[in-house]
């Protein structure tokens, strides 16, 4: 397999000491006995090693100072909260930016890695949040991009296909490879990522986010995957905010904080608490939230039979009926794109349904009577829409400006046919002090503040009209740790304020942290009610893959 | 009736659209290449104003086709690199871009052919040693006799000048080009998510600069064909939004190389028809005036363009300059 696709130039010969020590288990042993002690690790060449690594973009310093040591044949995790600096970290290590400062080592000698030739020739792989591949070519065509071998395709394919055919029997991760990308699900299309590292013979391989579009199910199979290829002496470095994560996989964990490395430890050595405190550099108490089992008051949402195809004819939304009740929290659970996000736009009034009603806070909605979003403001239901670029506020907008989006007709806000931009900036003002918007200066840019603070004013303006039914789409997407705290207390409030509220989240534990009742939604059908009480993990992930005939 | 239909005259209609056809199908892959990588190409019709206007003044001067055609194939090139600089190097917008481009490439033909020339922007006639004129394919006698094919091949496809046949090969080039090699993955890439070709360790302003390129040098040859092929000069304003057409014809094509061959082909027919149909009594309707023959083809392409081109999925990345630092 090694000589079938070595790549010429600048790849360097595929990793023989990591293939000797798989058949060798002293060396195997002696190798994790030297990881287990710090003071030896000079001896062990590493794999990266980050000095003195600096990175700002205008006034924000991204990285400051930055030392990293990840020794070879581990699982390193970088922890940090969303803006604490890790991908540009990592997009520094692949080429993607370049430092300002600082030096990096790979297996011991300075690497000068200016674009993500350099970092591939140097042996990293990196498997992108944000997938980067090409929607209309094959899976083959994928990995063949960027390592071809000759001008004309036909031999280089053949190869490809041969060593992908290796790979993924050696890995039991088998993707069909003349499938275009774009119709694989999330999972595979991950898989196609990891192919294309290890066709160009990655050594090192970094992973941002990994699991954050995967089910808990597929999520196990990627680690069960990385395990595979540790084993093998492959060097992964593995980015996530996800806390349990690092513990299950990791060797060792880094913590970024606002730009600079708080600590670095093994993962053995530490547990999740203190994981988060370091990352947000300060204790945080775990929000355990009462639940709210027979609500007793009216329905404010009620759906009957609910069918939306989109402009495609797929069905998106497949004959759907539940209800809301006021002052509970029924949160939906899915993998994204299983028509939640559909669900909450004809909810809003967005779109209209294709079949079905539904009666929102008294109004009736069918096919045929369309409310649009702003009346639906107007009877009390409120909408924190899942994307809050591109329909929550505008970027180039002031905060204040922003605050009152769809609002803006109101009396307060206006003095004959002008804007009171002096009252609008004042409840802005006040807006930001309730709900701790930072920073709370209603002059600056929407686009200005980070993705919690944007958040919390959509929330602030949204709120502020005690609506009676509430629909939040992914309320803490993007969003760092302290932001989250405030953000689902909010919630909770609201609800304790009998209004109704339906949750939609692709974050599993903020599904079971919030909501009382909770609805998994599989390929535009409810597949499953479980009471917020006692759902479980597991069940809901195998209700996510619709893996459990019986719940539906 | 009698006289539209007559074996002869669907001969030479066809023959017509071959001729016609010529400058759209070399435009349209011209605009397959720029736009498969992302880059938006109105100016196909400055660049190929200008080729043709370049073509025509070299053409009078050193009275060698060859050399009219290699110097309208940098000119056209230059024009490529001038859009390139624009919107991929300084990341401009591809529309405003290639419209300066074409009214540059229309003022400035006019003004330097009248300072050169004094002909009212025409370049002078040309002789036939400076063109490149219709010859006869080899064998094309013995196969005469044979019925249908024979005359088919001698009237339709044989007696054409030699940019024809570069027009007809460019379009399975084109195809082997984008679909079997290298470059046509990259290309295809580019085009779709400059960030994966990015991220895969190939430059992607390397990349859109060849594929702007390419286009110069096919719009370079159309321009070529127009001026020393097909007619004898260069006269002012001779593209006639042909370059438009193209583009028009490669969108309907979806950016595919045979799908805008066929839809190059149609508009040709149309147009071929139209000259045709001019003073010809049509049965019920009588003679029909010769302005809205005239207007057909572009009447049918904004219909055709309108309602029949269903679903034109533009690869993804078109239009958007690729940005890399945030």
């Amino acid at each position: 397999m090694q000589d079938k696709h070595s790549q010429g130039e600048g790849i360097r010969p595929p990793r023989s000491d990591a293939n000797h020590s798989k058949n060798n288990p002293d060396l195997q042993d002696q190798r994790s006995a030297i990881e287990n002690t710090e003071q030896n690790k000079t001896n062990q060449p590493l794999a990266i090693e980050l000095r003195k690594i600096s990175k700002r973009f205008g006034q924000v310093q991204a990285n400051n100072n930055i030392d990293l040591q990840v020794q070879r044949g581990t699982v390193h995790g970088i922890v940090g909260e969303n803006g604490a600096g890790k991908s540009t970290l990592m997009s520094i290590l692949y080429g993607f930016y370049q430092a300002d400062s600082g030096e990096i080592l790979i297996n011991g000698s300075p690497a000068n890695i200016k674009n993500s030739r350099d970092a591939i020739s140097a042996g990293i792989g990196m498997v992108h949040q944000h997938f980067m591949l090409v929607d209309t070519f094959t899976v083959l065509e994928n990995v063949l991009l960027g390592a071809e071998q000759s001008a004309v395709l036909k031999k280089s394919a053949d190869n490809a296909r041969q060593a992908l055919q290796h790979l993924s029997d050696e890995y039991q991760m088998s993707v069909p490879l003349d499938t275009l990308t774009g119709e694989l699900p999330v999972g595979q299309q991950q898989r196609t990522e990891i192919l294309k590292a290890l066709y160009r013979n990655a050594e090192i391989l970094i992973l941002d986010e990994p699991t954050g579009v995967l089910t808990p199910q597929e999520a196990d199979q990627l680690f069960r995957v990385l395990q595979a290829l540790k084993e093998r002496g492959v060097t992964i470095i593995l980015i996530t905010h996800k806390l349990r994560e690092i513990m299950d996989i990791t060797d060792n964990v880094s913590v970024l904080r606002m730009g600079e490395i708080v600590s670095t430890q093994r993962t053995a050595d530490t547990n999740i608490a203190e994981l988060a405190e370091l990352m947000v550099g300060r204790k945080l108490q775990t929000q355990h939230f009462n639940k709210v089992e027979h609500p007793n008051g009216s329905n404010g949402i009620e759906v009957h039979n609910l069918t939306v195809t989109d402009d495609r004819g797929l069905t998106r939304v497949d004959n759907v009926s539940f209800e809301v009740k006021a002052g509970e929290i029924v949160g939906i659970a899915g993998v994204a794109g299983n028509g939640q996000s559909t669900l909450l736009r004809v909810l809003a009034g967005i779109e209209p349904p294709d079949s079905g009603s539904f009666i929102i806070n008294g109004r009736t909605v069918d096919a045929q009577t369309h409310v649009n979003p702003k009346e639906m403001r107007e009877i009390g239901v409120q909408h924190v829409p899942e994307d809050r670029l591109k329909l929550g506020l505008i970027k180039s907008f002031t905060a204040a400006e922003s605050s009152v989006l769809g609002y803006q007709n109101r009396r307060r806000f206006n003095w004959r046919v002008f804007l009171n931009m002096r009252s609008i900036r004042a409840a802005c003002k006040s807006l930001m002090q309730a709900f701790d918007v930072r920073p709370s200066d209603p002059k600056l840019k929407s686009a200005s503040f980070s993705g919690g603070n944007q958040q919390k004013l959509i929330l602030a303006r949204e709120l502020d009209q005690s609506p009676s039914v509430l629909l939040v789409g992914q309320p803490t997407r993007g969003v760092d740790i302290g932001a989250i705290e405030l953000i689902h207390k909010k919630i909770i409030d609201i609800r304790d304020a009998n209004c109704a509220v339906l949750l939609v989240s692709v974050e599993l534990d903020e599904i079971m942290t919030l909501s009382d009742r909770i609805i998994v939604m599989f390929e535009g059908r409810i597949v499953g009610t479980v009471s917020g009480k006692d759902a479980d993990k597991t069940t809901l992930g195998l209700m996510m893959a619709n893996a459990m005939e019986s719940a539906a | 009736m009698d006289s539209l239909l007559n074996a002869q005259t669907v001969l030479s209609t066809l023959d017509a659209t071959l001729r016609v056809s010529t400058p759209l199908i070399l435009c349209a892959m011209a605009g397959l290449f720029s736009e498969r990588s992302g880059i938006i190409d109105i100016s196909l019709e400055g660049k190929m104003l200008s080729a043709a206007f370049a073509a025509g003044t070299l053409a009078a001067i050193t009275g060698s086709a060859w050399i009219a055609l290699a110097g309208a194939i940098v000119t056209s090139i230059l024009l490529s690199l001038l859009h390139g600089f624009a919107c991929i190097t300084n990341r401009g917008d591809q529309v405003v871009s290639g419209l300066a481009i074409n009214v540059l490439a229309s003022g400035l033909t006019i003004v330097l052919g009248i300072a050169w020339f004094s002909q009212g922007g025409q370049t002078p006639a040309l002789a036939s040693d400076a063109r490149f004129m219709p010859f006869e394919l080899p064998l094309i006698e013995s196969i005469a006799q044979i019925p249908f094919a024979g005359p088919f091949m001698q009237s339709v496809i044989s007696g054409h000048n030699l940019l024809v046949y570069v027009a007809l090969f460019a379009v399975p080039i084109t195809w082997w080009v984008v679909y079997k090699t290298r470059f046509g993955l990259q290309l295809r890439a580019v085009g779709e998510n400059p960030l994966a070709v990015d991220t895969a360790g190939i430059s992607v302003s390397r990349l859109r600069y060849k594929a702007v390129m390419t286009a110069g040098i096919l719009c370079g040859i159309a321009g070529t064909y127009l001026a020393i092929a097909q007619n004898a000069a260069f006269a002012r304003e001779m593209t006639a939004g042909q370059g438009y057409i193209a583009l028009a014809a490669m969108i309907f094509g979806k950016w595919r190389p045979v799908p805008a061959l066929l839809a190059c082909l149609m508009f040709g027919f149309l147009d071929a028809v139209s000259i045709r149909l001019q003073g010809v009594a049509l049965p019920g309707i009588g003679e029909v005036p010769v302005q809205i023959i005239q207007a057909l083809p572009y009447v049918l392409t904004v219909v055709l363009l309108a309602g029949f081109i269903g679903k034109a999925v533009a690869p993804k990345a078109i239009g958007v300059p690729f940005v890399k630092e945030r």
